[in-house]
């Protein structure tokens, strides 16, 4: 059991063969995580959005590993010009990964199948400077509310936003072109974000893991097919369990076109693992990362980079 | 709302559907919906009234959906389309006087070059203007719908659109976009 968290299933033990340093790894999934503002780099650059802050007087702190992420001690600034004018966004740090991974180039063809409440759909759009494709679907229409006003916020003119369950996708509003670059951040048990959700572990169950896991497969294989030759898939969610992670890219691997490439991060991050629960993964999984809260401070993630092959 | 019906493809569409988003003809002479607005006019609207270079909207495509309402989208796909959002919301086209949406001024409000429809505040009057609230403004530019804008950050930083008219400048941040700073 954790100190300061709800966590009756003891979640988190089920992960201390996984990590170097139980004691770390726990302390630091009790230890609420500081808020933290993306700078939407369609409005504004870095630097005018550190002028404005000053000139509001709200305190922050530049992360050491991405010059567009501001820590704020005194908490998420909601009601302030920063937010008002859409130059900021409210995300977590760790949640900026992905869609540096799959680093779309502007004027490409980008599909975001689980993209609500839009952290990274409007994260894409800036990296591709607002211009080219980017599709961002849910099946949730609440949620979709949610982004539809996230990316109007941000100012995001290059989405086009569709409602459906991304494991039956249809390119046919597309003319049938496939995507160049995909990001899967499928829903998952979101272990990862209990420092910022003390509450996220109230719930977990074994049967809920292996039903999203199901669901994050179909998610995954449908992402393949409508991305092109050569082109690139990130796969990441906010979970430890290997269900979820490793054992759906073992799924892609054999059933889908597709390898596992390795790529840098630049946070620390450990190998995904192979075995896991009786389990053996295809060796590759190893090129996934894993993100643990105790490496840099930050919540759980993973993530993995795909290349379509055929 | 009917936002869920199937429509039937193929032929042109002789009436504005409220739940498909269908591209802006051309010019006048491309359209088959009396009324609809153009790409051109779109276009001269942004030049004429707030000086806006019509090179800014090279890489866009102009939809409407359902009568008088305009987005602007920065990529193409064909049309009509059924979808939920198609780029952001852009202009009212209805009525004698189009309207800016406080998007499209948040967005693209720093390509307006005009003198008499942008008006800049002073940092109280802006945090009126964004609370919601009318204010008393002397002002010889135009009246009619004026891009807002502050100083912020180290430039002037577009707000929302404003009203002018009789001395008064109205706000027309919409009732979810408004804080109290
Ligand atoms: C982890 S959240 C996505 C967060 C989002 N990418 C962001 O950065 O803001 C997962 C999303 O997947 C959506 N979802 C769940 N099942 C889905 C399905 N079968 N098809 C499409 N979306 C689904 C959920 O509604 C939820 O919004």
């Amino acid at each position: 059991m954790t100190e300061g968290i709800d966590d009756p299933e003891d979640v988190l033990g089920r992960y201390e063969s996984l990590v170097d340093d139980v004691t770390a790894f726990r302390e630091a999934c009790a230890r609420p995580l500081p808020a933290v503002v993306r700078v939407n780099e369609i409005e504004a650059a870095p630097d005018e959005v550190r002028a404005g802050l000053r000139e509001e007087g709200i305190p922050f702190e530049t992360a050491d590993w991405h010059d567009g992420l501001l820590r704020l001690p005194e908490g998420d600034p909601g009601h302030s010009w920063a937010y008002a004018h859409g130059w900021v966004y409210g995300q977590e740090e760790v949640s900026a990964v992905p869609a540096l991974v799959l680093d779309p180039e502007p004027g490409e063809r980008v599909f975001d199948p689980c993209a609500a409440p839009g952290s990274k759909t409007t994260q894409l759009a800036a990296l591709m400077e607002d211009t080219g494709l980017l599709v961002a679907n849910d099946s949730n229409l609440g949620r979709l509310s949610a982004l539809r006003s996230n990316a109007e916020r941000c100012g995001v003119s290059n989405v086009l936003v569709t409602r459906s369950d991304a494991r039956n996708f249809s390119l046919q509003p597309f003319d049938d072109e496939p995507f160049d670059r995909v990001l899967v951040d499928v829903p998952c048990s979101c272990e990862g974000t209990i420092r910022k959700n003390p509450d996220a572990l109230a719930d977990w169950t074994l049967d809920h893991v292996e039903g999203v896991s199901g669901v994050q497969k179909g998610i995954l294989e449908r992402a393949v097919e409508v991305t092109r030759p050569g082109g690139t898939v990130v796969y990441s969610t906010c979970t430890f369990a290997p269900e979820e992670n490793e054992a759906v890219l073992d799924h892609a691997l054999r059933n889908s076109e597709c390898e596992l490439v390795p790529f840098d991060l630049p946070l620390e991050s450990r190998p995904g693992v192979t075995a896991w629960d009786g389990a053996e993964y295809d060796p590759a999984v190893e090129r996934a990362r894993r993100i643990y809260p105790h490496h840099n401070d930050t919540g759980g993630f993973f993530c993995a980079k795909l290349e379509v092959t055929a | 709302m009917r936002d869920d019906d199937a429509t039937d493809g193929g032929e042109a569409p002789t009436e504005n559907q409220p739940h498909q988003f269908d591209r802006l003809p051309a010019t006048v002479a491309d359209r088959d919906v009396p009324e609809r607005a153009t790409r051109e006019g779109v276009v001269e609207y942004w030049r004429d009234r707030y000086g806006v270079d019509p090179a800014v909207w090279d890489g866009y495509t102009f939809w409407e959906k359902g009568a008088g309402k305009v987005w602007a989208f920065a990529a193409d796909v064909p049309s009509p389309v059924e979808v939920e959002a198609l780029g952001m919301t852009f202009l009212r086209t209805g009525g004698e006087h189009w309207k800016p949406t406080t998007d499209a001024v948040q967005r693209f409000g720093r390509y307006a070059t005009a003198d008499d429809t942008v008006v800049d505040l002073s940092r109280e009057r802006a945090r009126r203007f964004l609370a919601g609230g009318d204010q008393d403004l002397d002002w010889d530019g135009d009246w009619g719908y004026l891009v807002v804008r502050h100083e912020y950050g180290g430039r002037p930083e577009p707000i929302g659109v404003g009203l002018f008219l009789h001395g008064e400048l109205r706000s027309q941040v919409p009732k979810g976009r408004r804080r109290e700073l």
